[in-house]
């Protein structure tokens, strides 16, 4: 345990630890005015009506992504552990596009499916359907949520698969001949042991969504319409890399921050008493 | 095994094959456009098959193109970020399964502080603490290094989490029996738990791999030498979207190759699951 | 604990590497944002600057795109790790001139090392740009361009339009519009790239109208914007009226629309000077002319304005580092060097001798689209409202005058609406950072 404590505290908290700091100070980007205003850039954000509509907006994307990415994995792969022919090959195809960098898939979207721009587009349009994301608010959510669960799928996938293959074949047998159908041996016995691993993935399904899509948003829609597709770590993105407004980009992640430990402690305490160990 | 009805077995074969479709089609058409002319890319929409410029693209991207904009050879791309991904990956299961192994079956003080201390740092990505991280970096030398392209991407709970999850089924009577058995701690890791975590190391390596190999803003600040680059970087570097002209045809074959190891570890590495079934099946 | 005794000496054996290179030559580094071709000049550069003497060694590094190639650079300063040569894009303009004890200005880095800097040798437009109200140069101009208007002569044809002559003013182009997409010839009229570069801040310049105070806040002080007088918002009404029925087609707040325009689903485009390569290369079968501009400005066409990004220096490094990046400057400035970057990357040329030698050299005459941004960049001398326009958080001002601009177009609002919101919303954060 020493080495990851060690490593945490050195690359994490200390730096983490500055961010809090920073989150207290209005200063120019090099740091050469620094003045230290307590929590007047927390008062700032708060106050912000852009940071409330950023709030619901998460919300909507977060939930979104979470049960799509998640649902659709689980749905695949038991369904792979049911085709009996082709399984390995079936695996296989479902996880390798995990393998592409955000950086490269970014830019394969811009330039081969954006819809707007993109060949994909064209197609649409060609079909004759009125899809615009880069104006409707709506489309560009759905957008976002497809693009962002997309990159999350094969990952949920290979858990679920890993998962599955933990469930022991005889405890199934045995509901089989018991005459229970495929349905209910499902729910009765493969989705109760599928807990831990369904539980690892909500917990870091959230985390992404949260946290690890402003890459996505930054690359698909930039936050636009308007407003409508500005996360909460989009802005803090945008602020601090783009905008380089370093007090309030700090603030906005240390309020998220303080958000996902809450959001994570309620799952520790109540989802996980219901998952059902060994 | 249990059988199928035939409607259940083609509805399976179906789903999954529109899962795949989905999927992987971005996949299959950067390759379709790494086969085409400039010209033919430059003009959407894309075909939706391969065109005939498939050795063309691909010799002139390897003997010339990548190394002519990336500055540095296809080798030495691919050896450094194959070096990142590995170490990312080896040294994250390292200090993780450690970390588990002694939150689940130790009792000690500041137990849960521990874990929650390890756990927090799941949530504040390298984006937003990325002044503070380079400075340490800078007082710590490890600017142009391997080891700072490596450690500073090793503190994070995924994998932590995921062994924690894992251990807490292992049925106590196992652990009670092995201890009757008079297995001391390390025995009881070496010869109970680790065989026992074979697929979920399996699973993490394949994402541990694939999260270092695809990093892109960490190793593009920590490195200022050219040597140190990887193929992302490369990549990022042959592409303009405004003011310059882009040779897309080697962009997507620089793409492709940035894609294929990372595949071949997948695949790979799937032996490990298939073969956790057979074993579980005995 | 083996990991970390593999790490170390992984990092000991490189530092010993990395440090025993160079003992004889100081090197400058320079950290760029240059990709595609453009990246391959840069090294070119790089190269022959450092065979055509023997003390300095220029290390180019490729440091991503513009905001984190800033970024890499602010941190590096922070950690007392700084570069010798930050390229910045024009946005960043402001932030890099407010920090004014990290940088040294390039006038000053180039008489420091006893060099004669002859301002009048460069492009008026293009100085004025990255230079101090007083008229000390700040920065370096590396690669500028400028917006103009190409059009897709096949679909010009099948609409009936003169292919041989472009539109001139705004109401042309609305006009040629309407006709290419009731004629059927494609399905859009016109696209443009970059709305807040194009259509408010290069139209202010070319219009001669002011886009903000304080000469458009290249004067300093409090800015306020003026991006709602009736001009700009008969401007933009029009553009939203010609959005309703997809006569105009908004393809996304930066470069995106060139992908339109390249299918060839739009007739008439405006975009940077820089994006030729692309279209050329294309196969299309394009024209080029100058920026439209609007029949109500008295001054039309005034100049356009760059942009692009530039060189930047960092302070506090040795007299002998500031010597070389001088020498690189120098080296830069030399015609020849001009020209090759001029007619290999489509940035224009900074200086005038390289513009006359490739004008010269009937350059031109084979690439007329290359000449035309110098031309209205050139064409005048730039007035208080076309020398550029400077904000310390310009790209927040563009964030909001986009998504004000979306709004108008998905018609939610009208022009006057979103460009008094724009104007409000802009000028509260301008206030704000200054407070800064």
């Amino acid at each position: 345990m020493a080495p990851q404590l060690a490593i945490t505290l050195v690359f994490f908290y200390w730096p983490a630890g500055q961010a809090l700091y920073q989150s207290m100070l209005r200063q120019d980007p090099f740091g050469l005015r620094t003045k230290f205003v307590w929590f007047a850039n927390f008062r700032k954000v708060l106050a912000d009506p852009a940071y409330l509509n950023s709030i619901q907006v998460t919300v909507v994307f977060s939930l979104a992504t979470a049960i799509v990415a998640m649902g659709v994995a689980l749905l695949l792969a038991v369904m792979a552990e049911k085709a009996v022919r082709g399984k390995g090959l079936y695996r296989t195809l479902l996880i390798w596009p995990y393998a592409v960098a955000p950086a490269i898939a970014g830019m394969l979207w811009l330039f081969l499916f954006n819809p707007s721009i993109g060949s994909l587009a064209y197609l649409l349009r060609s079909l004759g359907i009125a899809w615009d994301p880069l104006l409707n608010g709506t489309h560009a959510m759905i957008l976002l949520v497809s693009a962002a669960a997309w990159k999350q799928i094969s990952y949920n996938f290979l858990f679920f698969v890993a998962g599955l293959q933990a469930v022991p074949k005889t405890l199934i047998e045995a509901a089989a001949m018991d005459g229970a159908g495929e349905t209910k041996r499902f729910w009765t016995i493969v989705f109760p042991l599928l807990a831990p691993t369904t539980f690892f993935l909500l917990v870091v399904n959230t985390v992404y969504a949260l946290f690890d899509t402003f890459g996505i948003v930054h690359a698909v829609t930039g936050g636009g319409p308007g407003k409508a597709t500005e996360t909460l770590v989009y802005k803090v993105y945008n602020d601090g890399f783009v905008n380089l407004i370093l007090g309030d980009s700090a603030a906005q992640s240390v309020i998220l921050m303080a958000i996902v430990i809450a959001l994570t402690a309620i799952q520790f305490r109540y989802v996980e008493r219901k998952v059902h160990y060994g | 095994m249990i059988g199928q009805s035939p409607l259940r077995t083609f509805i399976a074969h179906a789903v999954l094959i529109l899962g795949i479709l989905i999927v992987a089609f971005p996949i299959y058409y950067t390759f379709v456009a790494s086969t085409h002319t400039l010209q033919t890319i430059l003009r959407p929409p894309l075909p939706l098959l391969p065109g005939g410029q498939l050795w063309n693209n691909y010799g002139e991207a390897l003997f010339g193109g990548i190394g002519r904009i990336g500055g540095v050879s296809v080798g030495t791309l691919l050896l450094n970020t194959t070096i990142m991904a590995l170490g990312v990956a080896a040294g994250k299961i390292f200090i993780s399964i450690l970390s588990a192994y002694a939150i689940v079956f130790f009792r000690f003080p500041l137990r849960m502080t521990f874990f929650w201390l390890i756990f927090i740092t799941l949530m504040l990505p390298v984006e937003v603490r990325i002044l503070p991280t380079y400075k340490v970096m800078v007082d710590l030398g490890m600017i142009d290094t391997y080891a700072g392209l490596i450690i500073p991407l090793i503190a994070s709970a995924t994998a932590t989490l995921l062994f924690r999850q894992f251990f807490m089924t292992i049925p106590g009577e196992l652990v009670e029996a092995a201890r009757v058995d008079g297995a001391g701690p390390w025995r009881f890791f070496f010869d109970i738990l680790l065989p026992l975590s074979r697929t979920n190391i399996a699973a993490l390596f394949v994402i541990l791999f694939i999260y270092g190999w695809t990093q892109y803003l960490w190793p593009l600040l920590v490195t200022n030498s050219n040597d140190m680059n990887t193929i992302v970087i490369a990549l990022r570097k042959m592409v303009s979207f405004a003011d310059a002209d882009t040779e897309w045809h080697l962009v997507m074959v620089t793409a492709m190759l940035a894609i294929v190891p990372p595949i071949l570890v997948v695949v790979l590495m799937q032996r490990w699951f298939v073969r956790g079934l057979v074993e579980s099946e005995k | 604990m083996k990991f970390f005794g593999f790490a170390a000496g992984v990092a000991a054996t490189l530092t010993l590497l990395s440090t025993t290179s160079a003992f004889a030559v100081t090197q400058i580094s320079w950290w760029h944002a240059m990709t595609g071709a453009n990246a391959e000049v840069v090294d070119k550069i790089s190269k022959d600057f450092n065979a055509s003497q023997s003390d300095y060694e220029l290390v180019p590094v490729f440091k991503g795109t513009y905001p984190e190639t800033l970024n890499a650079g602010i941190a590096a300063f922070r950690a007392g790790q700084a570069p010798d040569i930050l390229q910045v894009f024009d946005v960043g303009t402001g932030v890099m001139m407010a920090a004014e004890g990290a940088i040294k200005p390039v006038a000053e880095v180039m008489t420091g090392a006893g060099m004669t800097f002859d301002k009048s040798q460069y492009l008026p437009g293009i100085v004025g740009y990255y230079s101090k109200p007083d008229g000390t140069m700040l920065s370096f101009p590396y690669n500028s361009s400028s917006p103009i208007l190409y059009y897709n002569k096949d679909i010009f044809q099948k609409a009936g339009l003169d292919v041989n002559s472009p539109p001139k003013t705004w109401n042309e182009v609305w006009e040629a519009a309407k006709k290419i997409k009731a004629s059927g010839a494609a399905s859009c009229g016109y696209t443009s790239t970059w709305l807040t570069w194009i259509h408010l801040e290069n139209f202010a310049a070319w219009n001669d109208v002011p886009w903000a105070t304080q000469q458009n806040g290249l004067a300093g002080g409090d800015v306020e914007l003026k991006i709602n007088a009736p001009i700009f918002v008969n401007h933009f009404q029009a553009l939203a009226d010609l959005a309703k029925d997809g006569t105009f087609k908004y393809g996304g707040r930066t470069s995106e629309a060139k992908q339109i325009f390249l299918a060839g689903e739009c007739g008439i485009f405006t975009e940077s000077s820089g994006g030729l390569g692309d279209i050329v290369k294309s196969g299309m079968n394009y024209g080029i002319g100058q920026l439209p501009y609007d029949t109500d400005a008295k001054g039309a066409p005034q100049n356009t304005t760059p942009g692009g990004a530039s060189l930047w220096v960092f302070g506090n490094k040795s007299d002998e580092q500031y010597k070389g990046v001088a020498a690189f400057f120098s080296y830069l400035s030399k015609t020849d060097v001009q020209e090759y970057l001029h007619q290999k990357s489509g940035y224009l040329p900074v200086t005038l001798a390289a513009y006359e030698a490739t004008k010269k050299s009937g350059f031109y005459d084979k690439n007329p689209g290359r000449e035309t941004p110098i031309l209205q960049m050139t064409g005048k001398a730039p007035t208080d409202n076309s020398k550029g326009v400077r904000l310390p958080n310009l790209p927040q001002v563009r964030d909001i005058q986009n998504e004000e601009l979306e709004k108008m177009l998905a018609g939610q609002q009208t022009a006057q609406q979103a460009l008094d919101n724009a104007v409000t919303r802009g000028n509260a954060a301008i206030e704000e950072a200054l407070e800064n």
